[in-house]
């Protein structure tokens, strides 16, 4: 019935699009606030080295912004055509977010981005800020109505599934708005997104200073992004564990997997320092933990108990025949839609359809599943304990990093000796993609984690894609990697080009002291 | 339990299926000229001063109007969760090849200058040619053939299940709808280059705009023609509640010849529509002769209205008929989101709507006047 190489393939596209897309939006999240903040300090100050500031990271702002638009389009579509059962199956409700995103806050962003670049001589200096603030804003609320849409994959609350629809409708929107996964996660990942725009501003002005080029405008840069990315990096790991926390209520298994904990242990909890997670004996082939310190980070207490991952599928078995019961039900109502003794079965454990329908990958009739069938959807639940253990700690390790990172440049900002030593400048310029990579991990962890739910304990994953052909998904999978590869070479290719030629470039032409000429400004870079 | 809401579930549905006619027509109007524009990049400017004063008539606002498009389909999603799902998947080839143009459009016009090689330059002004046409002809194609049905059924689950490929989109009417689409657009972004530059440019845009709006009067008659006497529509036989819920299986319907046009003669002021679609070109037509830009601007406008509102009001109570199983169709009152999503995407866009109208046209007004070599020279932003 289903075709498990569809919904692979599926699954890989929209994971290579999504992680493609994210490469972009952290950095438009972070510089857009940089950008303004250095503008607002030009307006205030007068002073014309922050007006040049402001255009130099604008112009890489505008080389990234772009990607981030040409690939946010296609996530918001993808899920239409790729997983159009999962979109008639919870639209009522996913959908709105989506759309409000639209509404309030990608227009706000899209239509001012183009002032921004054009507007400096058309606009007085205050209401030029305006606008770069209101791009700022535009980023981040988008951000907001993303992470509302994808905190209710996470935590699904505010709907009940109507069997006359045969889809999860909305019952209380208030609920998904203030869903306390959507506002932890969303203050998380702005987080990360600022610590990535100020890690790159960072790095490219210690490239500058060790090229001994355009030395005022790269200390300044510098200051401005260790102060704004010590408090980020700060929130991110402090919310961060927020959202851990969050998880402990609502996705145990997820947790339970992030730290290997194959069984429940009396309170407080261990914490797997390192560990060899092994799927298959479901435990650990090896690990060195250290006492008590999981259930305090995870419970906030020093009594309450962490379920392990074993407990976690027992209580799996349960739901899912729950689950049977309910669909079994449904088929019911959707036989005779008066049958009020179905619809009140049907009432009390609805909330555990999900569970049950993750028994169609092994039988289309789940009413008449076995114990064996329901053992083996219950173990289907772990999620990939390994890749979750170890894409967790490398995420965790360089939030920790970050912090001392930011904590080092800070202070040496403070004290003016930005520069002094040469071997830190080195260690800025090659910090320079690890935001993005814990950024890229923290994805796996919270999305593959998810698994095998798309929408936790409602819609499993293989049940939720459209009936494409393998043909379909080859043709799509191949445009987007060639495509994307080829875009991504470019995007680069333009961004070193811009930081080669300077701050310079990004004058208007008659302050570099030339005539007028056409394209003047991208074809003579002049150097200072 | 479910808050009040004021209005008939009846009556939002059919709100929100103007809205969906808005948020279209809101597209191809604003998103519309910066297609025909890129369609029109070859034609009209012949060497790399004119190419970016092209470029740049349309480049501080362009990204803005493109929400139109992203902001469609998340209200489709919201709204019309049912309709998103079936179109997006069962059209999944012709969807890659409109995102394979929405990917290049942004960079294109982005990345395009910032080298002077003028190979690269030629190569992005390709991607922005097939950034602007391919768009303008698939959206058309697409109509087309939701106007034919669509080759859909469901199963019990209300899964959609689509039973066809890319190259059966590419019909004779569909490619004639989507020639349609294409001189519609292409006239509207020859009327907004004569707003935003002048000279040479100005007048090839001129001249392409009366061919394209010439054709839209031609093709867009064809087309009429073809619906009216050739080809079978769809008709509802069961009586629809129009209260209850989304659900697509709980009707009949038929194929009829004529069905079509069986809104037109029930209710003849809905004639208005085709007649906007023909007066708008031939408006348009008016103003290219008498070099009045800002004329032709509303003349290729109301084409848009006029055309796009024909195709819906047609189908009415239809949104996507299916040609494997028509009582699957999707019609207007069994595609809907709930009662209460269908109000609360109210109140967001009357909130916001206008919010976003007020500030666009802030930013049209900021930056109104004619393109100029020497003002982009000043400019070291500019595309």
């Amino acid at each position: 019935m289903f075709d498990i190489d569809v919904v692979t393939l599926s699954r890989l596209q929209f994971a290579a699009t999504a992680m493609y897309h994210f490469l972009f939006v952290p950095l438009t999240l972070g510089l857009s606030f940089l950008i303004a903040i250095m503008e607002s300090v030009y307006v205030m100050t007068g002073r014309d080295i922050w007006r040049r500031m402001t255009l130099f990271w604008g112009t890489l702002f505008g080389i990234n912004f772009a990607m981030g638009v040409a690939t946010g389009v296609v996530m918001e579509f993808q899920f239409g055509m790729n997983w159009s059962y999962y979109s008639h199956y919870v639209g009522d409700i996913f959908g709105a977010p989506l759309a409000i995103e639209g509404l309030m806050a990608f227009f706000l962003e899209a239509t001012f981005i183009g002032m921004f670049f054009f507007g400096w001589d058309r606009l007085p200096k205050v209401g030029h800020l305006a606008v770069t603030w209101l791009v700022a804003f535009g980023a981040n609320f988008s951000a907001l109505w993303i992470l509302i849409a994808n905190g209710w994959m996470q935590n699904p609350v505010g709907g009940v599934f109507n069997p006359d629809t045969m889809r999860m409708e909305i019952s209380d929107f208030m609920a998904v708005i203030f869903n306390p996964v959507a506002q932890a996660k969303f203050v998380h990942t702005v987080s990360a997104g600022y610590v990535a725009g100020s890690v790159f501003v960072i790095a490219v002005s210690a490239w500058f200073l060790l090229r001994g080029r355009h030395i005022e405008l790269a200390k300044r840069s510098m200051a401005v992004a260790a102060s704004f990315g010590l408090a980020a990096s700060l929130s991110v790991v402090v919310l961060g564990d927020e959202s851990g926390y969050l998880a402990t209520e609502n996705q145990k298994m997820k947790v339970a997997a992030m730290e290997a904990m194959w069984h429940t242990e009396p309170a407080p909890a261990a914490i797997n320092v390192i560990a060899f997670p092994n799927m298959a004996k479901q435990d650990n082939s090896f690990s060195i933990s250290i006492p008590y310190l999981l259930g305090i980070i995870g419970t906030r207490s020093l009594s309450q108990e962490l379920p392990g991952i074993v407990n976690l599928v027992d209580n799996a078995k349960v739901k899912i025949r729950n689950g049977i019961t309910a669909y079994t039900a449904l088929q019911k109502i959707r036989a005779d839609k008066n049958d009020t003794a179905a619809r009140a079965t049907f009432n009390d454990t609805w909330k555990d359809l999900g569970y049950g329908l993750l028994l169609k990958l092994h039988r289309p009739d789940i009413e008449n599943a076995t114990e064996a069938d329901i053992t083996a959807a219950a173990n289907e639940t772990i999620p990939d304990v390994p890749v979750l253990f170890w894409a967790f700690r490398i995420m965790v390790g360089l939030g920790f990093y970050l912090i001392g990172f930011f904590i080092v440049a800070f202070w040496t900002a403070s004290r003016h000796r930005l520069g002094d030593k040469r071997w830190m400048l080195w260690v800025a310029l090659l910090s320079l993609p690890l935001p993005w990579v814990a950024i890229e991990v923290g994805w796996i962890v919270a999305e593959f984690g998810r698994q095998p739910w798309i929408i936790e304990g409602v819609l499993p994953t293989f049940y939720a894609a459209s009936g494409l052909t393998l043909v379909d998904l080859s043709i799509s999978l191949a445009i987007f990697l060639v495509l994307y590869t080829s875009l991504a070479i470019v995007e680069v290719y333009l961004m070193v080009h811009a930081i080669k030629k300077g701050p310079m470039a990004a004058e208007p032409t008659e302050l570099q002291g030339g005539t007028i000429l056409p394209g003047a400004a991208f074809a003579r870079p002049q150097q200072h | 339990m479910i808050p009040f809401v004021p209005l008939d579930y009846e009556t939002l549905r059919l709100i929100w299926w103007l809205l969906l006619g808005v948020l279209l027509i809101g597209f191809a109007i604003m998103d519309g000229f910066d297609l025909g524009v890129g369609a029109l990049l070859p034609f009209v400017a012949r060497n790399d001063d004119e190419r970016r004063i092209v470029i740049n008539s349309i480049g501080p606002v362009w990204e803005g109007n493109q929400v139109w498009l992203i902001l469609g389909g998340g209200a489709i999603f919201a709204a019309w969760p049912m309709l998103y799902a079936v179109s997006f998947s069962g059209f999944y080839l012709a969807m890659m090849v409109i995102l394979i143009a929405i990917i290049l459009r942004p960079v294109g016009f982005k990345y395009r200058s910032k080298i002077a090689d003028p190979r690269w330059r030629e190569t992005w002004d390709w991607a922005l040619f097939v950034g602007g046409f391919i768009p303008a002809l698939i959206f058309g194609v697409a109509v087309g053939n939701v106007l034919r049905g669509v080759p859909f059924r469901f199963d019990d689950s209300l899964r959609p299940i689509y039973e066809g490929g890319f190259v059966g989109l590419l019909m004779p009417f569909a490619l004639l709808a989507g020639l349609v689409s294409l001189s519609m657009l292409v006239a509207h972004g020859a009327s907004m280059l004569m707003l935003k530059t002048s000279g040479a440019i100005s007048e090839r845009a001129r001249i392409y705009g009366s061919y394209a709006a010439l054709a839209t009067i031609v093709l867009f008659a064809l087309g009429g023609i073809w619906v009216a006497l050739a080809f079978d529509g769809y008709a509802v036989t069961s009586v629809q509640d129009v209260a209850g819920p989304s659900n697509p299986l709980a009707k009949t319907v038929v194929r009829q010849s004529g069905a079509w046009i069986a809104n037109y003669g029930a209710h003849p002021w809905m004639m208005v529509a085709p007649l906007l679609g023909f007066l708008g070109s031939a408006i348009a037509l008016f103003a290219y002769a008498r070099r009045l830009a800002g004329l032709a601007f509303i003349g290729t406008a109301t084409t848009i209205i006029g055309v796009i509102s024909t195709a819906g009001l047609s189908l009415f109570p239809f949104l996507l008929p299916s040609s494997l199983d028509p009582n699957a169709s999707l019609t207007v009152w069994d595609a809907s989101s709930s009662h209460l999503t269908l109000w609360i995407m109210l109140l967001a866009t009357l909130v916001f709507l206008p919010i976003v109208l007020v500030y666009t046209a802030f930013v049209y007004r900021v930056m109104r006047g004619r393109v100029t070599t020497e003002g982009l020279g000043r400019n070291p932003n500019a595309y």
